[in-house]
């Protein structure tokens, strides 16, 4: 479908775009104003970031949410690569409709609920909520998503070239390695980087299974912001904004050239 | 092919006890407490399974389960206002993110591949940046001394108290899911053939008849599966009510919220959790039914 555009389309462009970026662009601008008051344009400073590289708690939640992130989206990228080769390879094998069942539910299902059926768990085995049970948490819910984006990569790939490795003489699971692993290798990093990015967002799901000492960034941020704007959570939300739009618009790139060579 | 044996069934094993045990177990556990008499000492709640009795143990079990908790939700009148609010926010949500969301859709469409491409990375974008982010930029804009106060200001209209409002909860929820509803919308809107358009111009339709009997009614299931992505999990939506909207806010995400954190009633929160899933069945339903078939029309 193609053809000019119309002013009507133009403005529902102009309005809808607009309406999903300032916002953000505001939020950003005011995290480099000079003043306290967070509507008040008081001259273009770098303060609060000073500030915020002396905030120790904000500092610890970082570094925390990074660790949960790192090792959840691992977790959940080798067990989504497991899962999806079962639903795309596997055919029929026992217990397959409740699998995917398990595997699309979280998808779908509210946070909330996912957060207290986890935090009821844990009561029930008597684990100390902390640190490992948001890693259990996240790594949980991200295995879902990992899962779709490997299988879509998967299905298309052709299943021929494992084949073919067999005929070779390859192990099967040598075969996977050397020949399918590689060329769904993009959508993997792909799961990945999904993976920790919803864990870095997280909110819900880590208040319910944290428990002291294991404060993560978003649940900093939620305590800070129900007190009021602050211009400190202005600039450490603009600095992850922007590591986050780094990394996807490279990968974007990097996937279009990709596309040109091929 | 036969010939070997096709062991590739066992890769589910890992990701099949991860999710036994993290998900579908808890999931039992919250099915089973909201079926637990209310008490206001920590767990466990009774009643427990007597392992040691076997069979009598677990029929014992059985047998003392009630609905009480159940009862409790139907009677009080918070519970069912906050059930029915929250269906009433997604779904009026639901249709104004259709109405600013297709002419969007429609109109990235129409653009030029290169155009296209870079407009499609916009919409993503959003959707991989925070989402209490994305709430707390809002509030910046909303809140009374904030940006859209300053612009009314300036057109002469009085300041209007925005935050802590309905009308809050409604400019979150749209602005939060507007990707999920513009995403599949744009799916199916960049797959139709400019041919059908001419066709129907050519049989003497105007532009927007042929709008209206081409392009819409192929456009449905774009409509149907961007409604459903957003109308699903707004109901439960937790972090837009809590943030935006005000104290007096009944949506059920928040009230499992306040129910778990606040109140300390485990089989309060556990059953409205039941009652938002079994709300939510329907619709999930139909989503799965209808992605199954946009998948296998694709093939």
């Amino acid at each position: 479908m193609r053809r000019g555009l119309t002013a009507f389309n133009r403005v529902s462009l102009l309005f809808g775009f607009g309406f999903l970026y300032l916002p953000i662009f505001l939020l950003v601008v005011y995290s480099f104003n000079a003043s306290q008051l967070v509507t008040v344009w008081g001259g273009f400073s770098t303060r609060w970031y000073a500030s915020l590289f002396r905030n120790e708690q904000l500092l610890d939640a970082v570094w925390v949410t990074f660790r949960v992130g790192l090792i959840s989206a691992t977790v959940a990228t080798i067990l989504g690569t497991f899962a999806a080769v079962a639903l795309v390879r596997a055919g029929r094998f026992k217990g397959r409709t409740l699998f995917s069942g398990l595997v699309y539910a979280p998808l779908v299902m509210p946070e909330v609920v996912l957060g207290l059926s986890l935090l009821l768990l844990f009561v029930a085995f008597g684990l100390p909520r902390g640190f490992w049970t948001v890693v259990i948490g996240h790594a949980t819910v991200t295995l879902c998503y990992a899962t779709v984006v490997i299988q879509a990569r998967l299905a298309a790939f052709d299943r021929q070239l494992e084949e073919a490795a067999r005929d070779l003489g390859c192990p099967p699971f040598k075969a996977f390695f050397l020949v399918t692993l590689p060329n769904i290798a993009p959508a993997v990093a792909a799961a990945w980087m999904l993976a920790f990015t919803l864990s870095l967002d997280d909110l819900v799901i880590a208040s319910f299974t944290s428990g002291p000492g294991a404060t993560t960034l978003p649940m900093r941020i939620y305590s800070q912001v129900r007190l009021g704007v602050n211009p400190e959570i202005n600039a450490v939300s603009t600095l992850l904004i922007g590591l986050v739009a780094t990394g996807v618009i490279a990968a974007y790139l990097m996937q279009l050239r990709r596309r040109q060579d091929a | 092919m036969s010939a070997r044996r096709d062991r590739t069934g066992l890769a589910a094993i890992a990701p099949f006890l991860w999710l036994g045990v993290f998900f579908l177990f808890p999931f039992l556990l919250v099915a089973k407490l909201s079926l637990s008499d209310t008490a206001l000492a920590m767990p466990p709640y009774a009643p427990r399974i007597d392992w040691a009795l076997g069979m009598a143990g677990l029929r014992a079990f059985l047998a003392a389960l009630d609905l009480q908790t159940y009862g409790r939700l139907t009677s009080d009148h918070l519970y069912v206002a906050a059930y029915l609010s929250s269906l009433r926010f997604a779904a009026v949500a639901t249709a104004i993110l259709l109405l600013l969301g297709y002419p969007m859709a429609y109109a990235m469409a129409r653009c030029s591949p290169a155009v296209r491409q870079a407009l499609l990375m916009a919409v993503i974008l959003p959707f991989w940046t925070s989402f209490l982010i994305r709430v707390y930029a809002l509030i910046g804009i909303l809140k009374p001394e904030g940006l859209l106060n300053a612009v009314l200001a300036a057109v002469g209209l009085g300041p209007v108290a925005l935050l802590n409002t309905d009308a809050a909860i409604y400019i979150g929820l749209v602005y939060a899911y507007l990707p999920f509803m513009v995403l599949p919308l744009y799916a199916v809107l960049e797959r139709q053939h400019h041919d059908l358009l001419e066709a129907a111009a050519d049989l003497g339709c105007t532009p927007l008849q042929a709008f209206w009997r081409v392009t819409f009614p192929l456009s449905l299931p774009g409509v149907g599966a961007g409604a459903l992505l957003c109308f699903i999990p707004m109901v439960g939506e937790f972090v837009i009510p809590d943030l935006l909207g005000g104290s007096g806010t009944l949506m059920l995400g928040k009230t499992i919220w306040t129910e778990f954190f606040a109140n300390r009633d485990w089989p309060a929160a556990s059953a409205v959790a039941i009652a938002l899933l079994a709300t939510l069945v329907v619709p999930i339903a139909l989503y799965q039914r209808q992605q199954a078939k946009l998948i296998g029309g694709a093939r």
